[in-house]
C-alpha cells in the first residue's frame, strides 16, 4: 500500500502545504534571479565603455545609442508651427548671464570681419555685417535656457536665418541635412540639423537688448536658436557650412546629446 | 485543528509592475541629481540669504554627483522610457482588469483614512472596516500614480518645452514645471520612507505577499476578533 502510493506520487493532488511551498520557491527564485539580471544588466551598463569617438564621444556607448535612437523619436514631434514663448520687452534681462568663453579667446578685428559660408560645391562666400544688416531685422524676446538647468529671458535682434538663406539663394544647400558653425579661432563649433536651423526663429543675432553684440555675447554675430539649449548658440560665428552629415560639435564630443533640442 | 488557505492577494501583474519601478525609479532620481546639481536652483532664502541649500556640499561628495551633468543626462533621457512604459502597463493593467476598484479613493476615503492614521499611530483602538486596502492606502497607492503621471507631464514640458509648449504652459511655465518635477521627487522620497516602515511594521507575512502574491490564512475553529490590518 505505501510502496502503491509513493509511485503514484506525481499524480496526487498537491496538499495545501506543497502548495505554498512550491509557489513561494518559485516566487522567490524568479524573483532572485530577476533582481541577479537587472543588477547584471546595470552592472553591464555602468561598465559598458565609452562609445569609440565619431563626431560625438565621451559617452557609454549604449547610452549614446539610447540618445540618438530618443533623438528620431522626438524630431517627429518638431515643427515649424511649434514656436517658443515669447515676452514683451520689459521683461528682458538687463544684465544677460554670461557662461562660457570657449571660443571668445582671440578677438577678431570686427572692421575686417566676414562671414565665411562654405558650400559644399566648396565655393565661398564672403558676407559682410552690413550686408546682413541690410535684411530685414527680427527680434526675439525669449526664455533662454541653458542645459546646467538656469533660463533667463533675453533679448536679441538680427536676421531670421531662413531670411539669411533665401537672400543669399543657399536655399539647394538647406536639402543637406545639416549646418555646421565654427567660432574664428575654431575653439567652438555647432552642428545643428537643417530643420531646427530653418525654424522661424532662429536668427543670426547681431544685437542684444538693442545695441550691437558685446565680445562676451559674440561680437560681431552669434546664433540664436530658441529650439535648442544654450549649448548650440553658438557666439562670434566666423564660418558656416552644409553637409549631410554631422558637423564636428563641442559639447557633443563631451557626451551631451547631439541634438539638444527643446 | 488548524487549516490552512491560500489567499490570493496581489495579482502578478501588479508585483511585476512594482518592482520593476523600483531600480527604475531609483534610477530615475539618482540621474535627476546628477541633472540637478549642475545649477541647484531651489534654495530657501530671505531677502536675498541663502538659508538652505536643498544638497549641502557633503551630501553632492557623498554621492559623487558633481561635474556629471552630461552622464545624468544620458541616463534619465534613457531610463525614462522605462519609467513610462512601465507606468502606461500597470495603468492599463488596472483599469482593464477592474483592479482600481480596489485602488481608488471611495468618498469616505478620507475621512476613514484619518481614522487609519489615528490607529497606525496607536491613538485609536479600532481601524476601520477594509477590503485589500485601508482608506490611507487608497489614497497613497492613487497619488503615487497621479504622481508618476505628473513627473511624466512634467518632465516632458521641461525636456522640450517648445515642441511641447502646451504642457509647459499647463504646468505654468517651464520655471514652475521644473519645480514641480522636483517636488514630485521629493515626494517619491518621502512616499518610499512612509511605505517601508508600514511594511516593515505590517510584518514579514505581508511583504512575502509583494513577491508569491498570496497570503496564507490560518482558518482557527472558534471565532476570533480580526485584528485591523494595518499592512501596507
Amino acid at each position: 500500500m505505501k510502496n502503491n502510493k509513493r509511485l503514484k506520487k506525481a499524480k496526487k493532488p498537491l496538499t495545501i502545504e506543497q502548495k505554498i511551498n512550491r509557489r513561494t520557491f518559485i516566487s522567490f527564485g524568479t524573483f532572485a534571479v530577476l533582481s541577479g539580471a537587472a543588477y547584471g544588466g546595470w552592472n553591464w551598463l555602468k561598465n559598458s565603455p565609452k562609445e569609440v569617438r565619431t563626431v560625438t564621444a565621451g559617452a557609454k556607448a549604449p547610452l549614446r545609442r539610447a540618445l540618438n535612437k530618443t533623438e528620431l523619436f522626438f524630431r517627429n514631434f518638431f515643427s515649424n508651427n511649434n514656436l517658443v514663448k515669447t515676452y514683451p520687452k520689459e521683461r528682458a534681462a538687463r544684465v544677460v548671464r554670461y557662461n562660457s568663453g570657449i571660443g571668445l579667446q582671440t578677438h577678431p578685428d570686427i572692421e575686417t570681419w566676414q562671414l565665411q559660408v562654405k558650400k559644399q560645391s566648396g565655393e565661398v562666400m564672403n558676407i559682410t555685417l552690413d550686408e546682413l544688416k541690410a535684411l530685414p531685422k527680427t527680434e526675439i524676446i525669449f526664455d533662454f535656457k541653458c542645459v546646467e538647468g538656469w533660463d533667463q529671458i533675453s533679448h536679441w535682434g538680427g536676421v531670421r536665418f531662413s531670411d539669411f538663406i533665401h537672400h543669399f539663394k543657399l536655399d539647394d544647400q538647406t536639402k543637406l541635412d545639416y549646418v555646421g558653425l565654427v567660432t574664428p579661432d575654431k575653439k567652438y563649433y555647432v552642428g545643428l540639423d537643417m530643420p531646427s536651423a530653418m525654424h522661424p526663429q532662429t536668427l543670426l543675432a547681431y544685437e542684444m537688448n538693442d545695441k550691437p553684440l558685446i565680445p562676451k555675447h559674440g561680437e560681431p554675430l552669434r546664433l540664436i536658436i530658441p529650439v535648442k539649449y544654450g549649448i548650440k548658440n553658438l557666439k562670434c560665428i566666423g564660418s558656416m557650412n552644409f553637409s549631410n552629415r554631422r558637423p564636428p560639435d563641442y559639447w557633443a564630443e563631451k557626451g551631451y546629446d547631439y541634438y539638444s533640442g527643446l | 485543528m488548524q487549516m490552512k488557505t491560500i489567499k490570493e492577494k496581489h495579482s502578478l501583474a501588479m508585483r511585476w509592475c512594482h518592482w520593476v519601478n523600483f531600480p527604475i525609479l531609483t534610477i530615475m532620481i539618482w540621474s535627476g541629481m546628477l541633472i540637478y546639481w549642475a545649477n541647484d536652483t531651489y534654495t530657501f532664502g530671505v531677502f536675498g540669504h541663502t538659508l538652505f541649500r536643498f544638497f549641502p556640499k557633503w551630501f553632492n561628495d557623498a554621492f559623487n554627483i558633481p561635474g556629471r551633468l552630461a552622464e545624468g543626462m544620458a541616463f534619465h533621457f534613457l531610463f525614462m522610457w522605462f519609467f513610462t512604459i512601465n507606468g502606461v502597463v500597470y495603468i492599463m493593467y488596472t483599469f482593464f482588469s477592474g483592479e482600481w476598484r480596489e485602488l481608488v479613493p471611495k468618498r469616505n476615503s478620507f475621512k476613514e483614512a484619518w481614522q487609519v492614521l489615528l490607529h497606525d499611530l496607536h491613538i485609536r483602538k479600532m481601524a476601520p472596516p477594509q477590503n485589500k486596502y485601508n482608506a490611507a492606502q487608497r489614497i497613497a497607492y492613487t497619488a503615487i500614480i497621479i504622481m508618476g503621471i505628473g513627473s511624466v507631464i512634467t518632465g516632458l514640458a521641461i525636456y522640450k518645452p517648445v515642441q511641447f509648449n502646451t504642457l509647459t504652459w499647463l504646468c505654468g511655465g517651464y520655471h514652475a514645471a521644473r519645480i514641480e518635477h522636483f517636488v514630485l521627487t521629493i515626494g517619491y522620497v518621502f512616499f518610499f520612507i512612509i511605505h517601508v516602515v508600514q511594511v516593515v511594521l505590517a510584518g514579514w507575512r505581508n511583504f512575502q505577499s509583494a513577491i508569491t502574491g498570496f497570503e496564507v490564512v490560518t482558518d482557527k475553529p472558534k471565532p476570533i476578533i480580526k485584528p485591523a490590518a494595518d499592512e501596507k
